[in-house]
Order: C-alpha cells, then sequence, then structure tokens
C-alpha cells in the first residue's frame, strides 16, 4: 500500500517527472501520428495495386503468343479454387506505342494495351471505378457517349460525342477552305497517317462514326501543371472524342507491327502514376483480332492471362499454391501463378521497410525519454536518501523500497502514455483542419496537389498499433527506473538517515 | 505493550545463543533492576568504521541490559557512540563483534528480512530530525509501519480499523486537529508527537529514541520528555533513550553514561 501510496504522491508533486512524462507523451503522440499515416496511405496503395491487378494473375508465357483455350483453364480454376472465387476474367497485355496529334505535331507514348472482356473484366477489379464518365462506372462501354464526362471535376474540356462532331465539322470547313465559324477553338490534325481499323477511310465519318473504342489512362496524353496565379490545372492534349493510333507486335513468328485507330471513350485514372502513365484498355476480341490470337483453322483465341478475384477473407497465398500444385512448372512451363502482392513484392517491400525504419528512429525518441526518466529518478532517489532511511528504519523490505521507484516510473509511463494516445489520436482525427491551418499559417501547399493526387491525407488507426506503442513507452520507463530503484533498495538505512 | 515475541516470518528463526564472552567485554554488564526480567540485552558489541586508511573504534565492548518495561537514558558526550549504540540495538546496523539478544533471541544475526520484520513489529524508533515523509499527511505518516507490515488487499481490508487506531493515537499525543496536514505545516514538537505516534502504531515492546528533544527547545522537549514517560509509566513501554543531555537523561528511569565506546561503571 505504502508502495503506490508514495509513488502516486511522488508523480503529483515532483513537477521535474513532468519533463520526462512530455517527452514520453511528445514521442507516443509521434509514432501514432505516424503510423496512421502510413497505415492511410499504405492502405490506399495497396487498395489501388489490388484493384488494379486483381487477386491472382495466372500468366502464360510470353505476351506476344499467350495461350490458347482460356475457357478450359478458367474451367479448371473455378474447379479447383472453389467457392472463394469471386470473380475470373481472361486478358491481353502487350506492349505497345500509342501516337496522338496535337496541332500537327505527333506524340508517342509507350503503353501497356490491355485487352479486356468488358462483362467479366469489373468483376476482377476496380476498373470500372476508375473511369471518368458516371455511365461507365456503372457499366463499362467502349462506346464513345454523347457527353457528360467527369461531371465533378469543374474545367474538364467538352469530351464525347457532342466534342467529336464538332470538331469533325470545324475540319470538313477546313478541307473545304471555308472560314471557320464562331466558336471555340478545336484542335484539328492535319495530317492524319494512320489507316482506319475496320473501315475504309473514304467511308469512314467521324461525325457519325467511331473507331474501335480505347480507354486511356488519363496521365498519358495530359500535362497537370501550375498556371501563374498558383492554381493547378490538367492541360489535355486528347480527349474523350479523339481518335488515337496504337501500333503493336503481331502473335506471330516473328511478330510484325501492326498499326490501328482507336477512338478515346474515357479516361483512367485510379491515381497510381505506375498505371495512369501507361496503361490503355480495348476490347479483348478486338484486340485478339488485331493481333492474330485468332487460330484460323479452329478458331481457339488465345490470352496472355487469367484474372481472379477471391471472396474477402480468402486466403490468397493458399490458393495461389493450389493452383500451382495444380498447374506445376514441369508441366506447365509457360504458366506463373502469383498473387498480387508477389507482382507488386518490392514496391510493397519498399514501403513496408520505409515503414519500420520510421518507426525505429521515431522510437528513439522515447528511449531517449527513457534516459530522461533515468536522470531524474537518480536525482529523486538522492533526494529521497534519507525518506528511504526512515522507510528501512520502519522495516520496509529492499523489494519494497525498489517497487516505490519502479511503480513511480509505471505511473510515469501510463500518464505519459496515455496522453500522448490521446493526443496523436486527436491529431489524426482532426489532420486536414490542422493541414488547412498550416496551409493558411505558412502560405504554402502541405500537398502539391500536381505532386499527390490525394484530395485528403488518408489515415488509418490500428488500435493494436496504438496498444503496441504504448505498451513499448510504458516499458521504456519502467526499464529506465530499475536501476534508481535498485540503488535505492541498497542504501545502508544507517548512513541514508544521516545523509544532507 | 506485547511483552511476547511472536515471529511471523516463516524463514526467520529467533535462536537463542550463549552468551560470548571476549577479552573486550571482561567488566560485569549494568545489571536490570532485580524485579524485572531483561528484554534487551547485549553483549561485548564492538563496532569501528573505516573512513579511508583511518579506522574509526566508536564501540570497544559495550554489554547491556534492559529490563522489561524499563526507561533507560544512555548519555554521553557527542561522538561517544550513542547513536551507533541505538542502530545496533535496533537492528539497523550489524555490530562486528558481540550479540545482541531480544526477549532471549539473538537478533544481531537475523537475515535482513528477519531484521525489517524486527523493526516493523516489535521496535518503535524516533529520532532527533523526526523524518516524517514529506509527501503524507501526519495521519498517513503514522500508518505507515502498518502499511509495510500488511500487504494491499489486506491493509485495504482493514483500513477502517487502521485510521481508528491512527486517530487514537493522534489523540493521545495531542494532535487530533492536525491528522490531514503535512509535516511542513507542523511544529518541531507536534512533528516530534506524529513521529512518536507512528513508533507506536504497530504497537511495539520496545520503543527507541535517538535524541528526541536535541531539535527542541526547553519547553517543547519536556512536554515530549513527558509524553514518554506516560507511555512508558501507563502502558508498561521499553523505552530506551539516546540523549547528550544529563538533564533529560536524569528523568529516566536509570542512566548509564556512554563514555570512549564503554558504558562506565555505576
Amino acid at each position: 500500500m505504502y508502495v503506490w501510496l508514495l509513488a502516486w504522491r511522488y508523480l503529483r508533486t515532483r513537477y521535474i517527472a513532468l519533463a520526462s512524462i512530455i517527452s514520453v507523451t511528445l514521442g507516443v503522440a509521434t509514432l501514432v501520428i505516424v503510423n496512421s499515416v502510413m497505415s492511410g496511405f499504405s492502405h490506399e496503395m495497396q487498395k489501388r495495386l489490388n484493384g488494379i491487378l486483381s487477386d491472382i494473375v495466372v500468366e502464360g508465357p510470353d505476351l506476344i503468343s499467350g495461350f490458347p483455350d482460356a475457357e478450359r483453364y478458367m474451367e479448371e480454376i473455378r474447379r479447383i479454387v472453389g467457392p472463394e472465387l469471386q470473380g475470373m476474367t481472361a486478358v491481353v497485355h502487350v506492349p505497345a506505342m500509342l501516337t496522338f496529334d496535337v496541332q500537327g505535331q505527333y506524340f508517342t507514348r509507350q503503353v501497356n494495351l490491355i485487352g479486356i472482356d468488358e462483362q467479366t473484366y469489373a468483376s476482377v477489379s476496380d476498373f470500372s471505378q476508375y473511369l471518368l464518365h458516371p455511365e461507365n462506372r456503372r457499366r463499362v462501354s467502349f462506346q464513345l457517349r454523347p457527353d457528360g464526362y467527369a461531371p465533378d471535376r469543374p474545367g474538364f474540356p467538352l469530351s464525347g460525342w457532342k466534342y467529336r462532331s464538332m470538331r469533325a465539322a470545324l475540319e470538313k470547313m477546313r478541307s473545304r477552305s471555308e472560314p471557320p465559324p464562331e466558336g471555340p477553338s478545336l484542335d484539328v490534325p492535319r495530317d492524319p497517317t494512320a489507316r482506319y481499323y475496320g473501315a475504309s477511310q473514304q467511308q469512314f465519318d467521324p461525325a457519325r462514326e467511331q473507331h474501335t473504342g480505347l480507354v486511356l489512362g488519363i496521365a498519358i496524353a495530359s500535362r497537370r501543371v501550375r498556371n501563374s496565379d498558383g492554381t493547378v490545372v490538367d492541360h489535355f492534349f486528347v480527349r474523350p472524342g479523339d481518335d488515337v493510333q496504337i501500333t503493336l507486335p503481331t502473335a506471330g513468328n516473328p511478330p510484325k507491327a501492326e498499326t490501328a485507330s482507336f477512338t478515346v471513350v474515357d479516361f483512367y485514372e485510379s491515381k497510381m502514376s505506375e498505371y495512369d502513365y501507361s496503361f490503355a484498355f480495348v476490347p479483348l476480341r478486338a484486340l485478339q483480332d488485331l493481333r492474330g490470337m485468332v487460330d484460323p483453322q479452329s478458331g481457339r483465341r488465345f490470352v496472355t492471362a487469367i484474372q481472379l478475384k477471391l471472396r474477402p477473407g480468402a486466403d490468397l497465398d493458399h490458393v495461389r499454391d493450389k493452383l500451382r500444385s495444380r498447374f506445376p512448372p514441369n508441366e506447365y512451363p509457360y504458366f506463373h501463378v502469383a498473387t498480387w502482392r508477389d507482382l507488386q513484392g518490392p514496391l510493397l517491400a519498399a514501403v513496408h521497410m520505409e515503414t519500420t525504419i520510421l518507426n525505429i528512429l521515431l522510437f528513439l525518441i522515447i528511449a531517449v525519454a527513457g534516459f530522461g526518466i533515468l536522470a531524474v529518478f537518480f536525482m529523486i532517489v538522492v533526494e529521497k536518501t534519507r525518506d528511504i532511511g526512515i522507510l528501512k528504519a520502519l522495516g520496509a523490505p529492499r523489494r519494497g523500497v525498489a517497487t516505490i521507484f519502479v511503480g513511480y516510473g509505471l505511473a510515469l509511463g501510463c500518464v505519459g502514455a496515455g496522453v500522448g494516445v490521446v493526443l496523436g489520436l486527436e491529431f489524426v482525427w482532426h489532420i486536414n483542419q490542422i493541414a488547412d491551418w498550416m496551409e493558411w499559417l505558412t502560405g504554402r501547399e502541405v500537398f502539391d496537389p500536381t505532386v499527390y493526387y490525394f484530395q485528403e491525407i488518408p489515415v488509418i488507426v490500428e488500435p493494436l498499433t496504438v496498444l503496441a506503442v504504448a505498451v513499448c513507452a510504458v516499458g521504456i520507463a519502467v526499464l529506465a527506473s530499475i536501476l534508481p530503484a535498485l540503488r535505492a533498495a541498497r542504501l545502508h538505512p544507517v548512513e541514508a538517515l544521516r545523509y544532507e | 505493550m506485547n511483552s511476547t515475541v511472536s515471529v511471523t516470518a516463516p524463514h526467520v528463526a529467533l535462536v537463542p545463543r550463549p552468551t560470548q564472552h571476549t577479552a573486550q567485554t571482561a567488566h560485569v554488564p549494568p545489571a536490570a533492576a532485580p524485579h524485572t526480567t531483561a528484554l534487551l540485552r547485549a553483549e561485548g558489541l564492538v563496532k569501528n568504521y573505516q573512513r579511508g586508511r583511518h579506522l574509526i573504534r566508536v564501540l570497544q565492548g559495550v554489554d547491556l541490559e534492559v529490563a522489561d518495561g524499563e526507561f533507560l537514558a544512555i548519555v554521553g558526550q557527542s561522538g561517544s557512540g550513542k547513536s551507533t549504540l541505538l542502530h545496533l540495538l535496533g537492528t539497523l546496523d550489524a555490530p562486528d563483534q558481540g550479540c545482541i539478544y531480544f526477549q532471549g533471541h539473538r537478533i544481531d544475526q537475523l537475515p535482513p528480512a528477519g531484521r525489517d520484520i524486527l523493526r516493523n513489529k516489535y521496535f518503535g524508533m524516533v529520532f532527533q530530525f523526526y523524518h516524517l515523509l514529506p509527501e503524507l499527511t501526519t495521519r498517513e505518516n503514522i500508518l505507515v509501519p502498518l502499511m509495510i507490515r500488511d500487504g494491499l488487499l489486506r491493509y485495504w481490508w482493514g483500513r477502517r480499523q487502521y485510521v481508528k487506531r491512527a486517530d487514537q493515537l493522534l489523540a493521545l499525543v495531542g494532535l487530533e486537529h492536525r491528522a490531514a496536514h503535512r509535516p511542513r505545516e507542523l511544529s518541531g514538537g507536534e512533528m516530534q508527537r506524529a513521529a512518536i505516534a507512528r513508533a507506536l502504531v504497530a504497537e511495539p515492546s520496545l520503543l527507541l529514541a535517538d535524541e528526541p528533544t536535541g531539535n527542541l527547545d526547553r519547553h517543547t522537549g519536556q512536554a515530549i520528555l513527558d509524553l514518554l514517560r506516560t507511555l512508558n509509566r501507563q502502558q508498561r513501554l521499553t523505552i530506551v533513550m539516546v540523549t547528550h543531555d544529563p538533564s533529560i537523561a536524569a528523568q529516566a528511569d536509570r542512566v548509564v553514561r556512554l563514555n570512549e565506546g564503554r558504558i562506565e561503571a555505576a
């Protein structure tokens, strides 16, 4: 009883101990905030990665030829995976070059062209959520929409059939050398060089017809810049309604270059620069036809990968291993089964390492606080020498005297960690308001929208992490109090009573 | 007050040992009062301190008997070893040579846990500088020996009774109006009375007082002495008091003089 009574009284009366409490508090609060923000960013990134890549990918041997009989393999996969399977689709994934014309100048970009089945692709990924047109988010379509693109994006240029027909009319007028009508100025290609896929140049009326639809990664043909007045704007070189040319290798041996025109029907914005800068989506059958991925005799179609989506809570590694057992490399050398984590291993590992190193470095703050507690406690033991002497004179055992100071350290750690957790959580829950306030105070943006796609700072508070931080902080405080406690316990009662 | 030893520590045993005489304890110890039994007995106590290369001989063979219910004063000049003797008797320190018996049991060779129990349950101690714990109230200071004796749950269970006992002692020493005050709010005399109440709370068999009036004015010191005498007379509390003041010592039942580390013959 005397142990806890004295520890509590020391906590309330020794103001110098507040200095060590403050350092524990700040260390705990910092760790809570950093872990919550890192968790938020990491979760956003993983959600997008998982949303783009689906859960498990079964890839063929190479991107050029692919493998046939996707339906047969999909049937077998459905049997192996069983009720854990939520969705499945086949894709063709091939590197390509995209060319577009801006005011007579041609720009070429390297893209990852992905042929998808619009009926089933949405069942394995969050693809549709990243499209700009609301109708396409509900049901993916490679048909150009009349208009209504990106309604929640002020300043988005006119797009769709409205824009396409206006542009076609303007082009026709220019070709007849008629003066242009009054109206908005539109980009007009002066020297289109690509042939049109599926139609002859003479029959194709761009005002009424479109090429095969293509969904383009938003960053491929746009730039986000800051105006002279400081506002951030997106400048689009290509918009839905424009035509682009795709050059890609055919599936033959040796592969040949094939070029075709496509009409941009929507933008894809996942806020992952790796994908927004490189992905372009076209209908699967159109891509297979274009590349010659159809056996002319049997009509079998070839694909380069099968993507799977599992039910929530499914063990991805277990399913991957089951599939690998069914399609072993010695029998199926052209199959590679991997989870999305396997495919993004280096990126995830880098983020994980960054989080770990941050935690270690920030934990040093608490460790330094522990040394502060150690110093303060040694001072308190010296100050309390006579009191320790009288306690021993009254019959207090060594263990009891030591426990007073260990209990004091425990109390300090609990108070410091508790206040730190509360402070950290309050900061996390109001982090966006704090960021706004800091922007107002400093006049500088906390998150540069030309770099970051986040509108708000993502945070996730993981209770176990918060608990672990608090427990470790308390542990450090207790550890720091042990040496001084042992010193107090070993004091000779007579010498302690005579201490001045 | 308790006059029998009830040893409760499981690993501690007070084992009577035969008297050991050395060459330094050749003289006859001062006798106790003939009609009482010896509660405390010291034989041939020697205590030295090493300070660097110098050996300071403090006690050079002290023999002493204290009868049950006696009020004994040990008087001597500064540096004569009075406090050292009291510390040895109270097991705060261990002699280099000699033996100490309490109720016939040897106590100088007890393990630390045994000495802690002895000081907590059977001895009460009062010091010159009071040594109250500044963070606790007067009542809490008085209760500290009971808090040390009992575990957390046992103390919590009996706290009402203990508080009642503390309040009785506060009334006995005239401090009932100071129960909730901190030591810094008390006068010297009040602090010493609180220390005496603390020494009595566990109902000890023996009260050891080291210069209890040394830091007080004459009037207040006399009041303290009167309190000690009252406790001795009315409650048969055995008291061993150390003082440098012969006039204070004269008010005890018996006085022994310590000179150059030895008890002077009567």
